[in-house]
């Protein structure tokens, strides 16, 4: 594991950061960690982290502003995780680049899955306009949709919104975020178009729409692809 | 006398008690006394300065007149002098005490020097007394200076020894409640010589005045009644002693005196005589005036304010008694108040008229006040001239209308009486209009009714008393007639007019009175502070014709910031100081008063049984008058009274509020102590079985998952716990958004994927469903929580439903089980908070119902809880909400 990728972890509660150490090395991953907002963002410059997984609740500074100074020059993703759970504090730190939101208590297994998928995202981006999830494939290109290899019907918009939510497999996108980009910036408090054309696009990809896979609900946030 | 008469009282126990309490908060009064200028007060009020100093005190100059003495003003150094502020007053720079500089600096004790000092126009207070009053109420002990003849008692009879006049006074009162009174004394041929030797400052008179002063005769009396005051005050203080300290003695109380005065110059003389007297024989002191017919003239009236200000200033109780017989007025009052001796003054004799009314009331009041003692006080030669006594005077202020009514209806009255005067005879006509001048009284003033009576005189003598017009009278028995004619239509009239101004005294009284029983009854019927605020500046305007504007105190007992709504009155800043002031001081303040009269509102304390409740503000126009003044305090108590109750309503309320939720915390602590421990218990015992030994990988499995399964358990209980504080704290606002309720459902199942295994659970949900506007996550957490209560409680494998459909404005939500469901009798609490079903399983901290309540209120929705016809629990919620149809949304859409 000479190059494992290095993952930092910036909190200060000691019981999380030995979890969540034992958690990553045994999957491969280099952990570098700090207690402090102002730790984290040496740390940040010097162990070139493919991720950074960030609490909000630091002991020298809000997590939100040293998600911002981060986002003045760090690219790669970064996962909160923090006891804060409420629809505000999530959307706030998804609107100011954070690429995904766990709250604590969390599953291993989830923040696991969530690191795999924001590296994932941040390393390929690839070219192929085909994107194949099981037995659905999109072709950007051609902006057809298959399922099963039976073309489905989908209105422009509905396309729109699948492409957008397919691109970012995994990530949370805010209803916010959507609307902008389908709809435009005149468009952010019609959430009710958002809901008609997600119900309508389950119905057309889902193989149940009652238990969606590739279309899931974040309660009150907004919604995530895949994952 | 009866035994039990000479024990302490113990009301006046309790009074010196809270006496002595309010003293203790209060800072200290020492006052060096003397009987005049130039025996050295300043000097050894310096000198015990200077001890204290040394002995560590904080003792600071207040304001100190050395009259440029050298020993004096040798003193002065070394010790801290506040600087004076500077007040312009008509171009000249008036320097006077820096009030304001003391209080801030606040040092233990402060000097100031003559305490009858009178401030420049501009000042707080018009007096230094009061200055020195408020460095006292701040808990500031004063050293001052006072001569004899500056106390108000004492001031009048000075005046009569020196021929010298004293304006600048003080009350009594401040001098009695010093804490400590040192006299400065000297002998008069000591005094003289340093008077000879310019050691004696005195104001700029004229020299002789000085030495008219200065007689040898004058110093002694002067000292003598310096010296006399002091003594009393050692004797009184011996008798507030032993009352204290229970001590049976001579107990001069129970001595009580009435003094009676009424609107002349003599009553000054009367009450301060009395006071003294009072002062002397330990005993209490009331005065009262008796309102009779009498129509004050606007001197008398004034003359009459005078005397009951001065009444309050010596410290005497007054009141004012309605009755036109003055002397059961005052015998009445007396037995009423257990009076023990009645003062009254005695009227000087001028003729033989006020010599037999002045018999018949002395002699009425000795026999009628029993075993009540009367002092009767000699008339004075000083006031002589300055009063004449009247006998009747017609009062000629009603209006030219009046008149010109009665001069109108005199001569229509008169030419028909001419029309038919031979038929009736000039006699009868006489009768007739007669009769016309008393109807006249009963309407109109007693101007016109005299010129009615003369006019008709006249009229009747020349029309119709033979020989015609002529004043001229025949016969001597129409003489006599019409001088009887004259005096009976005088006497009509004016007997009929005293008692309309009796009346209409009378109905003033019962106006008030009605007026007061009008108020407290709707102040009693009045809830919450800003109702009793609208009814008392309602009754404010409708009686005083004022506007006012009311700030009440905070809970932390001060003065609010803010006015009561609906206050008329714009405050600025500086009234809101002034208002403080007043709540601080319970004294009024500003216009009309002798603190801040600059100020354009007049600020009244609302006091209650403890301490202010708040302060009212007056847009007065002018004085109040004795009356007036007297409707006002009452109404004021009422509406203070009123305040009170209010205050004591809410702490109670308080209190209840906070005994609840100690049984709340109590109940929370017992069951979620229990809840808590049981997953801890599970995860420690778990994970030491894990670390000790190694078992094999199957137990090991199982082991993990009770962690799991415990820190599930934990969880959740935080999560409920959480969401209880945030309904608690009332943080709950929901943020509606359109929601698919499809969404909703799938992500509660979802969440609950676990728990709903071992269940047929389905959710129903129309295919015409809207979109309804709510907020998701508060929804989801009811849906969860009632599922997950669901699963608890009902057998596995059986159905739980959930039926989601919009009805008429509501979103109706209804879950349903096949469990054991409620027992009837429990119904009405299940969602109690802390509330466990009878047979509920263990675990559970009976949280979840209430959360699930709170939170679909907080969407202004309603929840039910029912049995089910065959069996298992059902939940019905309604919840308002507004809607969009999905299909209108998709046939829009460009395809």
């Amino acid at each position: 594991m000479t190059n494992a990728e290095t993952i930092l972890i910036i909190d200060d509660e000691v019981q999380i950061r030995r979890l969540l150490e034992i958690t990553l090395s045994a999957n491969g991953y280099k952990i570098s960690e700090a207690s402090t907002g102002k730790d984290g963002l040496i740390h940040a410059a010097t162990t070139h982290p493919v991720l950074i997984i960030l609490d909000l609740g630091l002991p020298d500074a809000d997590g939100i502003e040293i998600l911002k100074k981060l986002r003045e020059w760090y690219l790669k993703p970064i996962i909160i995780l923090s006891v804060r759970n409420s629809e505000e504090d999530i959307i706030h730190a998804l609107d100011n680049g954070a690429n995904d939101y766990l709250t604590k208590p969390f599953r291993t297994g989830e923040l696991l899955a969530r690191i795999r998928v924001a590296i994932r995202q941040s390393q390929g981006t690839s070219d192929d306009p085909i994107l194949t999830f099981g037995s659905l494939t999109i072709d950007l290109a051609s902006h057809t949709v298959r399922k099963k290899n039976e073309i489905l019907k989908l209105t422009s918009t509905e396309f729109s919104l699948l492409a957008l939510l397919a691109k970012n497999e995994g990530r949370v996108l805010t209803h916010q975020f959507i609307l902008k980009e389908i709809w435009g910036m005149g468009y952010l408090e019609q959430t009710q178009y958002l809901r008609v054309f997600m119900a309508q696009l389950r119905k057309k990809v889902e193989d149940d729409p009652a238990k969606p896979t590739l279309l899931n609900t974040e309660s009150g946030i907004g919604y995530r692809f895949g994952g | 006398m009866d035994f039990s008469d000479n024990r302490p009282n113990p009301d006046e126990l309790l009074a010196s008690i809270i006496h002595e309490e309010e003293k203790s908060k209060r800072g200290k009064l020492k006052i060096f006394f003397g009987m005049c200028a130039g025996v050295g007060k300043t000097y050894t009020m310096l000198q015990a300065a200077r001890v204290e100093k040394l002995k560590g005190c904080d003792i600071i100059i207040g304001y100190i007149e050395t009259h440029k003495r050298k020993e004096t003003e040798a003193l002065v150094e070394g010790l801290e002098v506040i600087e004076r502020s500077r007040y312009d007053y008509k171009s000249t720079a008036v320097m006077e005490m820096d009030l304001d500089a003391i209080i801030i600096r606040n040092p233990q004790i402060v000097l100031v020097d003559e305490l009858a000092h009178t401030n420049a126009p501009g000042s707080r207070h018009l007096k230094r007394f009061q200055d020195v009053q408020e460095l006292l109420e701040n808990g500031i002990n004063v050293y001052t200076t006072v001569n004899v003849q500056h106390l108000e008692s004492r001031s009048e009879t000075v005046a009569q020894i020196t021929g010298v006049t004293v304006r600048e006074t003080i009350p009594d009162e401040i001098f009695e409640n010093a804490d400590e009174v040192e006299l400065v004394d000297l002998s008069p041929d000591e005094l003289l010589q340093r008077l000879s030797e310019g050691k004696v400052y005195a104001p700029e008179r004229s020299r002789e005045a000085i030495m008219n002063f200065f007689r040898k005769g004058n110093i002694t009396a002067l000292r003598e009644m310096a010296l006399r005051i002091v003594a009393e005050r050692v004797d009184k203080q011996l008798h507030d002693y032993m009352q204290q300290k229970q001590i049976r003695g001579p107990w001069k109380s129970g001595l009580h005196l009435l003094v009676a005065i009424d609107y002349k110059i003599e009553s000054m003389r009367l009450l301060r005589w009395a006071k003294n007297l009072a002062y002397s024989m330990g005993a209490n002191i009331q005065a009262v005036y008796v309102e009779t017919a009498h129509h004050l003239s606007i001197k008398e009236d004034e003359q009459l304010n005078k005397n009951i200000n001065l009444a309050k200033q010596l410290g005497i109780k007054f009141r004012i008694v309605t009755n036109n017989d003055i002397v059961s007025a005052i015998v009445d009052f007396a037995q009423k108040e257990n009076a023990s001796h009645i003062i009254v003054g005695k009227p000087r004799v001028r003729n033989l008229l006020s010599m037999l009314r002045l018999g018949n009331f002395v002699n009425r009041l000795i026999r009628y006040s029993g075993n009540i003692d009367v002092y009767i006080l000699g008339s004075d030669n000083q006031a002589k001239g300055r009063y004449r006594e009247r006998f009747y005077v017609p009062s000629f202020t009603s209006s030219l209308r009046e008149y010109m009514t009665v001069v109108g209806l005199i001569f229509l009255t008169s030419v028909i009486c001419y029309l038919v005067r031979d038929f009736i005879g000039y006699q009868i006509v006489s009768f007739g209009l007669l009769f016309l001048v008393s109807i006249l009284a009963i309407f109109l003033g007693s101007g016109p009714i005299f010129i009615a009576a003369a006019l008709s005189a006249l009229i009747w003598d020349y029309f119709f008393i033979p020989p015609q017009f002529t004043l001229h009278v025949g016969k001597p028995e129409d003489l006599l007639m019409l001088i009887m004619f004259f005096i009976i239509a005088l006497l009509n009239g004016i007997l009929t007019s005293r008692v309309r101004r009796q009346e209409q005294k009378i109905r003033v009284r019962e106006e008030r009175t009605h007026a007061l029983y009008q108020l407290t009854k709707e102040l009693n019927t009045a809830s919450g502070m800003e109702e009793v605020s609208q009814i008392a500046m309602k009754y404010v305007r409708k009686y005083f014709s004022i506007d006012s504007a009311i700030i009440l105190k905070t809970d932390l007992n001060q003065l609010d910031s803010q006015v009561q709504q609906g206050g008329v009155i714009n405050l600025s800043e500086n009234d809101y100081s002034v208002a403080n002031w007043v709540f601080k001081n319970s004294i009024p303040a500003g216009k009309y008063t002798n603190t801040l009269p600059s100020n354009v509102y007049t600020f009244y304390p609302m006091s209650g049984n403890k301490g202010n409740m708040g302060v009212i503000a007056v847009d007065q126009p002018g004085v109040f008058t004795q009356g007036e003044e007297q409707f006002w305090e009452a109404c004021l108590s009422q509406i203070s009274g009123k305040y009170e109750r209010e205050f004591l309503r809410n702490a109670a309320k308080n209190t209840y509020i906070v005994s609840e939720s100690e049984k709340l915390y109590k109940t929370l602590f017992n069951s979620i102590s229990h809840e808590l421990r049981i997953p801890v218990a599970t995860i420690l015992g778990a994970s030491d079985t894990l670390l000790s030994q190694n078992y094999p990988e199957d137990t090991r499995r199982k082991l993990y998952n009770e962690i799991s399964i415990a820190s599930i358990r934990l969880n959740r209980l935080i999560e409920n716990l959480l969401n209880m504080s945030r309904l608690e704290s009332g943080h709950i606002t929901p943020r509606p958004d359109w929601c698919d309720v499809h969404d909703l459902t799938n992500t509660v199942a979802d969440t609950l994927q676990m728990e709903l295994k071992p269940f047929k659970f389905s959710a129903i949900i129309p295919a015409d469903m809207p979109l309804v506007l709510i907020d998701f996550g508060l929804i989801e957490q009811v849906l969860h929580n009632l599922i997950l209560n669901a699963t608890q409680i009902a057998p596995a494998g059986s159905m739980i439903r959930l039926k989601l459909f919009y009805d008429n404005g509501l979103l109706n939500i209804h879950l349903m089980d096949r469990g054991p469901g409620f027992n009837p009798s429990e119904l009405n609490f299940v969602f109690d908070k802390f509330y466990r079903g009878k047979d509920a399983k263990a675990g559970g901290t009976g949280l979840g119902l209430s959360i699930v309540k709170g939170f679909v209120a907080a969407q202004e929705g309603v929840i039910i809880a029912e049995n089910r016809v065959n069996g298992g629990a059902k939940f019905i919620i309604k919840i308002p909400v507004k809607i969009q149809n999905l299909n209108q949304h998709l046939k829009n859409e460009d395809l």
